[in-house]
């Protein structure tokens, strides 16, 4: 079960670097790098995550339980910020190549090269 | 008083008071933030001074010991760093003062390059594997934005291509943080690599290694990873392009890849290999594709690729000679190539061009502009007694005592055509006739000349007084690469 949740984080982060190496669409590339950031934060959540597990408070009575990891869910809130900062300046920057070549298509822009 | 956390409180508080007290006066911008980065070079000399007096300054944030909180550590190395990224940082202030008068909106531009400057020096003081992780998107982002702020086809293009692959990049160094968090349980580095020297190097420290490979090795353009750098470097605005090729890739590349596998993972034969490897790479093909450019600032890109194979060559072959050839080039890169983006940057203040076709006879137009370029021409080219020639005798005569011939005969060729394309750059460039239409060309303003001239006479300085640098700066730094896992203990045991 534990194995089959990180086999299909795997395959999510694959399906991401898909679509930004084959799709010529700026928007696409821009979903593409959005689903490898969601698969990597989706793994730092698999990683804390203890199965059984109970939220990490600590009190009289509970010593023996099971806690889950609480440090990966503080890591995962900054790398979502992060996200969302560079998905916001790509975006812009997806709306400016589209005011100044009138297209979306990767192949239609190409002004530098070598 | 520790003065680790003003390395980033300063450029930080900087950026955000700029964008505010600007808007009472227009000119605040440019005051502010040469004072924010003279006071980060004063702040940077301490620190070195520091290092060399009383050891390694480790503040803790929050007052929490290092398995717990986040800290921050100057040693040998970061000093080195900071002192880079810092004499770097005040020569491209001074110099923006003047040129970016030719982009509207100057306060925003300091913003981010402020930003820039906060997030590299994170990158070099921080303890703490998710910490550096922040620092480095910190410092991306910005360049991003950097890269784009002229706002014109060419220049979008560049950074929405720099952008994809350097968040492909950041991805990867992230999920190599995760896999090394969850086999160690901890994020700090001398943790880590204490835990890691008890387990030996197993499958998972070798996938991380392979996962920062890739995503330093792309911040730092090597070889296989360096199709974004000849369209972002140029694309950016002079000053900016001096800052990317001269402290950027160094900063967030190879300063954290060797950080990574020297104090953390501990150098193997494998790492040693793979490096020397990528390195000779970056080198040759760099400068092969450099010698056929035309356009000024493209050609300095593709040779900021080659000489940082130097850098990562002598950092991969790991004696202490060729160790200190390959940081000591890592800091001559940094003056001659930024003075280099500096001179273009003159160049096209002058006459509108970058194309060195069209270019010629600026020689006596624009006399600083030239001397400064053929100080720093023969600075990269390798000629004596300039820095770059020391630096590269390093780690040429180390990968010789090393027995690594091959690569010793790859750095040589290299060297001759870099100094082949040079020469293509000062005939067509500054000799010769004098092109139609350039007639009118002025030398730059003073505050650029300023800093050119500055940073020729620190590659001149760093050139014949050599064994001083190599004593003050370059040893402390080797000696905490050499000390490998030892940095564990200084951390933990301090």
């Amino acid at each position: 079960m534990a194995m089959c949740a990180y086999f299909m984080c795997f395959l999510l982060l694959l399906i991401g670097l898909y679509c930004v190496v084959i799709k010529k669409n700026l928007i696409k590339i821009v979903i593409g790098l959005a689903i490898i950031e969601y698969s990597i934060n989706l793994f730092i959540v698999l990683i804390g995550y203890r199965w059984g597990g109970h939220a990490p408070l600590l009190s009289d009575g509970m010593k023996d339980w099971v806690y889950v990891d609480p440090l990966p869910q503080a890591l995962v809130l900054t790398a979502i910020v992060i996200g969302l900062a560079t998905l916001m300046l790509i975006i812009a920057l997806c709306v400016k190549l589209y005011e100044k070549y009138g297209t979306l298509d990767i192949t239609e822009i190409r002004k530098l090269r070598g | 008083m520790n003065i680790a956390p003003l390395f980033i409180a300063v450029p930080l508080f900087t950026a955000f008071l700029t964008p505010v007290l600007s808007r009472v006066r227009e000119g605040i911008a440019d005051v502010l933030s040469n004072a924010a980065t003279a006071t980060l070079l004063a702040l940077s000399l301490a620190a070195l001074y520091g290092v060399h007096t009383k050891g390694v300054i480790i503040y803790t944030f929050g007052g929490w010991s290092p398995p717990f909180g986040i800290n921050l550590v100057v040693d040998g190395l970061s000093a080195l760093l900071l002192v880079t990224i810092s004499l770097i940082s005040v020569m491209i202030t001074i110099f923006s003062t003047k040129y970016m008068d030719r982009f509207t909106d100057k306060p925003k531009y300091y913003t981010l390059l402020m930003l820039m400057v906060a997030g590299m020096c994170g990158v070099v003081l921080t303890g703490d594997m998710f910490n550096m992780y922040v620092f480095i998107e910190m410092a991306a982002v910005s360049s991003y934005a950097l890269v784009a702020f002229g706002c014109e086809s060419d220049e979008l293009e560049a950074a929405f291509k720099y952008m994809v692959l350097g968040s492909l990049a950041s991805a990867f160094i992230l999920f190599g943080i995760i896999i090394l968090y969850s086999f160690t349980g901890s994020l700090n580095m001398a943790q880590i690599s204490s835990i890691i020297a008890e387990k030996g190097a197993s499958p998972p420290v070798q996938l991380c290694f392979a996962l920062f490979l890739m995503g330093f090795g792309l911040k730092a353009a090597l070889v296989p990873f360096h199709a974004w750098l000849p369209d972002a470097h140029p694309s950016a605005p002079a000053p900016i392009s001096a800052m990317l090729s001269g402290v950027l890739i160094k900063a967030i590349g190879v300063y954290a890849l060797s950080r990574v596998v020297f104090n953390v993972f501990g150098m193997n034969m494998l790492f040693s290999e793979i490096l020397m490897i990528l390195g000779t790479l970056s080198m040759i093909v760099g400068v092969l594709l450099a010698i056929g450019q035309w356009d000024f600032k493209r050609l300095l890109a593709y040779h900021s690729v080659s000489q940082m194979g130097y850098v990562v060559l002598g950092l991969g072959i790991g004696t202490p000679l060729s160790i200190l050839g390959g940081l000591f080039h890592l800091f001559n890169h940094a003056s001659f190539k930024s003075l280099l983006f500096l001179n273009s940057g003159a160049v096209e203040y002058g006459s509108g061009t970058r194309d060195l076709h069209e270019m010629g006879g600026l020689k006596e137009k624009m006399p600083v502009t030239s001397a400064t370029s053929l100080i720093a021409s023969a600075s990269i080219a390798g000629i004596p007694p300039f820095n770059g020639f020391w630096s590269k005798l390093i780690i040429i005569v180390a990968a010789v005592q090393a027995g690594h011939m091959a690569y010793a005969l790859v750095a040589i060729v290299a060297s001759i055509l870099t100094l082949a394309s040079f020469m293509k750059v000062q005939r067509y460039g500054f000799h010769g006739k004098l092109k139609e239409g350039l007639a009118a060309v002025k030398e730059a303003p003073a505050a650029m000349c300023l800093s050119m001239i500055a940073l020729a006479a620190i590659c001149t300085a760093a050139g014949l007084a050599f064994p001083i640098v190599l004593r003050y700066l370059i040893d402390p730094a080797v000696s905490v690469l050499l000390n490998g896992l030892g940095y564990s203990g200084l951390i933990l045991g301090g």
